[in-house]
């Protein structure tokens, strides 16, 4: 490229970074108090648009003036809704609310906004440091996180390019629009940045192959279809920061060659795509994307296709398949996508995370980002961590962080005085590790070794009344139903397997149970084609490497010991703590199992009993009085009384 | 099977305006399946074979798409789709307890509508607040911490909204 195009460039992003810095010093010059609300699908489940609203009433009701700025997902959903309250003329440093319920709000506006009392017993900390608040930054969950790809989340609204631009935002972009496309695969191959869709590829060599893949139409694919069940940092990342994927993409496309992208995103993620439409038409409209974007004579646009929910579909091959209007199913590779990919294209296919990643790399080079994580796994992760665990949420680690540092240190681990029993890591295709793996360092490498793998970043904690057994079949559910039905032992292994899970859950195991669902297990794993059936077996391979005692109870003593199983637990009401006169657990059941005997005291029908365990949470704490018992059979039998007549 | 409704016929009429704007080709049958859902709720065969016509393709392969995928449905929603979370969180938190209290309070299976339309049972994947689990949303509201307890308050709470309007209704 010439000197003159690149100065062209240059010209034309200033004038785009000076009119959003202009936009942005107007709203942060502003005198008046700025109110930053959480507004991501998670906080908004957790009520964000009532305090939004709530908010709103408050300040038109009492006439105060402030800004309400609606932001992305800060990542700590135990908190939702979160809200900031910068208020200068308070002398208070900006303030970080948890859980601001509408109510919470109307007082915050009363209280501090208009009296200037910041309401310290409603306090998570101050957003920097200083003498009068202690700070977030003093928790563990805030200080030992390293974000990279989070990084915006949370502070700027992700509905207004400008926040991005005047942020630094598509820099990468223009600095990388100068050089030729070699200097971006160098940086990304230096940077040894690997695939975060789970299997960790490295993204150089897939760019490099779909670079010298013959064919001009070439496409770059963002695969945003995140189906494992509790996983969620896609999502939050589109709604939190969607122009930062969008760099991503440009300059992926601008190192193979490509000319046009396309997302696919689930359509149950409805706000991720809206927020995607609207910053992939912003960025048109700033001349970010579209013909010959910012005079460079580089053209690339993007287009949004709505996965329609099929967990096979995060599969490459099965992905293209269902942009192409078939059942989404995959194919043998080679050749790979890369070669011959949508509709024969040569097509790049790369995670959320990974596009995320690369502007960070192009900006800051490949020795910062190499600084990051583990030699062989560089970088960040983003998990979600949830379960049972105090503060889930989403969670950036650099790579190499100890499981018991993520789950005890930054999560502050488990709630209730329970023990840790397990953590399951990367959804339907991982595994469950026991607590002596808890020092295991969390990157590609280890948790592979371990059994686990990085997935798509889900990682689920139990305490001691989970099931190992229960687990395996609630994934083996999943994964069964979500076969697509190509391979055979990948569609009858998978039912083979759920069948004897489902046997031991209820009961009903056999001797040779455990053996046979080992040697299936490995069947399927070498008899499916695509990542879906070579991993379903994960999680029963790994429960019963590290958990198998808990298979021989069900099995040998029709023991459940997390006493999770309904058919291998049951509930009765311990006649010496129970207070007579109170009825919680009468009035609780949704079955009406729980009679009062002849003295007042209560018992359980155990016909009747459907154990939800509704009873055992009515029971005020003073008494305790129910109680859970596995195996079902010891339990002991009260009857009812008959009936009064009349 | 649920027979066409005044409203379904409606819809199917618009859908049929809207589906002439498309090009015909293969790629678009998902996005047309799609938008036959978004104006009808659900797909019934008659938007099934409209799709099937309009692009040349046989109805059973335009089915054998639509039953691949989760999204498309083949029951007309309730007035009030109940969606309990099925995600992992949920799972280890007791969801599906949730679900079966769902379905004994209205007498139906997920999946099911009931007969007068009024809910609809449907589990889903992750709805993504899994700090919050269990899950279930009715309507669009969601419910987080969820108890058996609290399905026979949130089924009830529908009903007598439903019975106030009425009244409402009945008055002016």
């Amino acid at each position: 490229m010439s000197g003159d195009v690149k100065t062209q460039v240059q010209t034309a992003y200033q004038a785009l970074v000076d009119d959003a810095v202009a936009q942005k010093a107007q709203f942060d010059e502003s005198p008046l108090p700025k109110i930053h609300i959480g507004m991501a699908t998670c906080g908004i489940a957790s009520g964000a648009l009532e305090t939004q609203a709530a908010f709103e009433e408050a300040l038109a009701d009492r006439g105060v003036e402030a800004l309400v700025h609606t932001v992305g997902c800060f990542g700590h959903c135990y908190a939702e809704p979160v809200v900031i309250i910068d208020h200068p003329d308070s002398g208070f440093p900006p303030i970080l609310y948890p859980e601001v319920t509408p109510g919470k709000a109307k007082m915050l506006v009363k209280l501090f906004l208009e009296e200037g009392d910041p309401r310290f017993e409603h306090i998570m900390g101050a957003t920097v440091e200083n003498e009068m608040i202690p700070s977030v930054t003093e928790f563990s969950r805030f200080n030992r996180e390293k974000r990279v790809i989070m990084d915006r989340c949370g502070r700027i609204d992700p509905e207004k390019i400008h926040e991005y631009i005047a942020d630094g935002g598509y820099g990468a972009l223009v600095a990388a629009l100068g050089d030729a496309p070699e200097a971006i695969l160098d940086v990304i191959e230096a940077s040894g940045l690997r695939g975060r869709g789970g299997a960790g590829f490295p993204t150089a060599i897939k760019w490099r192959a779909a670079r010298d893949a013959a064919g001009a139409d070439k496409l770059i694919i963002c695969n945003a279809d995140e189906g494992d069940p509790g996983a969620y940092m896609d999502r939050t990342l589109l709604e939190s920061n969607p122009h930062q994927v969008i760099e991503g993409m440009l300059l992926a496309a601008l190192a193979v060659g490509a000319k046009q992208g396309l997302f696919y995103v689930r359509a149950e993620y409805p706000l991720a795509v809206r927020i995607l439409t609207l910053a992939v038409e912003q960025a048109r409209e700033s001349g970010l994307l579209g013909d010959n974007i910012l005079g460079s004579g580089f053209s690339f646009d993007i287009d949004l296709f709505q996965g329609s929910g099929a967990f096979v579909c995060g599969e490459e091959t099965a992905l293209i398949r269902s942009v192409e209007g078939f059942r989404g199913m995959p194919r043998h590779r080679p050749p790979y996508p890369v070669e011959r990919g949508l509709d024969g294209r040569p097509t790049v296919i790369n995670n959320v995370k990974t596009l995320a990643t690369v502007p960070t790399i192009v900006e800051k080079g490949a020795d910062w980002f190499r600084s990051i994580g583990t030699a062989d796994s560089p970088g960040t992760a983003v998990f979600s961590v949830v379960g049972n665990v105090t503060h889930p949420g989403l969670v950036e680690i650099p790579m190499g962080v100890t499981l018991r540092e993520l789950i005890f240190d930054i999560c502050g681990g488990i709630p209730n005085k329970k023990a840790f029993k397990a953590v399951q890591i990367g959804g339907p295709s991982g595994g469950c590790l026991s607590d002596e793996f808890l020092d295991t360092p969390v990157d590609f490498d280890a948790l592979t070794r371990a059994g686990a793998m990085m997935g798509s970043g889900g990682m689920v904690v139990m305490d001691e009344d989970a099931c190992m057994v229960d687990v395996s079949r609630y994934f083996l559910d999943f994964t069964q139903k979500e076969s697509c039905g190509k391979c055979t032992f990948c569609r009858i292994g998978t039912r083979h397997l759920l069948d004897i899970l489902r046997r031991l859950t209820r009961g009903e195991g056999r001797e040779g149970d455990i053996e046979q669902l080992e040697t299936l297990s490995r069947a399927v794993k070498k008899g499916s084609l695509c990542g879906l059936g070579k991993t379903a077996p994960n999680p029963v391979l790994t429960s019963i490497a590290y958990f198998r005692d808990e298979y021989e109870a069900h099995i040998k003593e029709g023991r459940c010991p997390g006493r999770s199983c309904r058919a291998l637990t049951a509930f009765y009401i311990d006649l010496d703590k129970c207070a007579r006169g109170c009825d919680a657990c009468v009035g609780c059941c949704p079955v009406e199992a729980v009679f009062t005997t002849s003295n007042r005291k209560k018992g359980i029908d155990q016909e009747l009993c459907v154990k939800c365990g509704e009873c055992m949470v009515a029971c005020p704490p003073e008494y305790d009085a129910v109680v859970k018992i596995s195996p079902a059979h010891l339990v002991p039998i009260i009857e009812r009384p008959p009936e009064k007549k009349g | 099977m649920h027979s066409l409704t005044a409203e379904d016929q409606a819809n199917l009429e618009s859908l049929q305006k809207q589906i002439d704007g498309f090009p015909k080709s293969r790629g678009q049958l998902i996005p047309l399946l799609q938008m036959a859902q978004k104006i009808m709720g659900y797909l019934p065969d008659e938007a099934l074979s409209l799709v099937a016509d309009y692009l040349s393709i046989a109805r059973s392969e335009v089915y054998g798409v639509a039953s691949f995928y989760n999204q498309f449905r083949f029951n007309p929603p309730g007035r009030n789709p109940v969606k309990v979370c099925m995600g992992t969180a949920c799972h280890v938190r007791g969801g599906e307890i949730i679900l079966e209290n769902f379905e004994r309070k209205l007498e139906i299976k997920e999946g099911e509508t009931t007969a007068d339309r009024e809910f609809s049972i449907e589990r889903v994947a992750c709805v993504g607040c899994c700090a919050l689990a269990p899950v279930a949303l009715v309507g669009d509201t969601l419910h987080g911490h969820m108890q058996p307890s609290k399905v026979e308050g949130l089924v009830l709470r529908v009903q007598l909204e439903k019975e106030k309007a009425a009244r409402e209704a009945a008055k002016s």
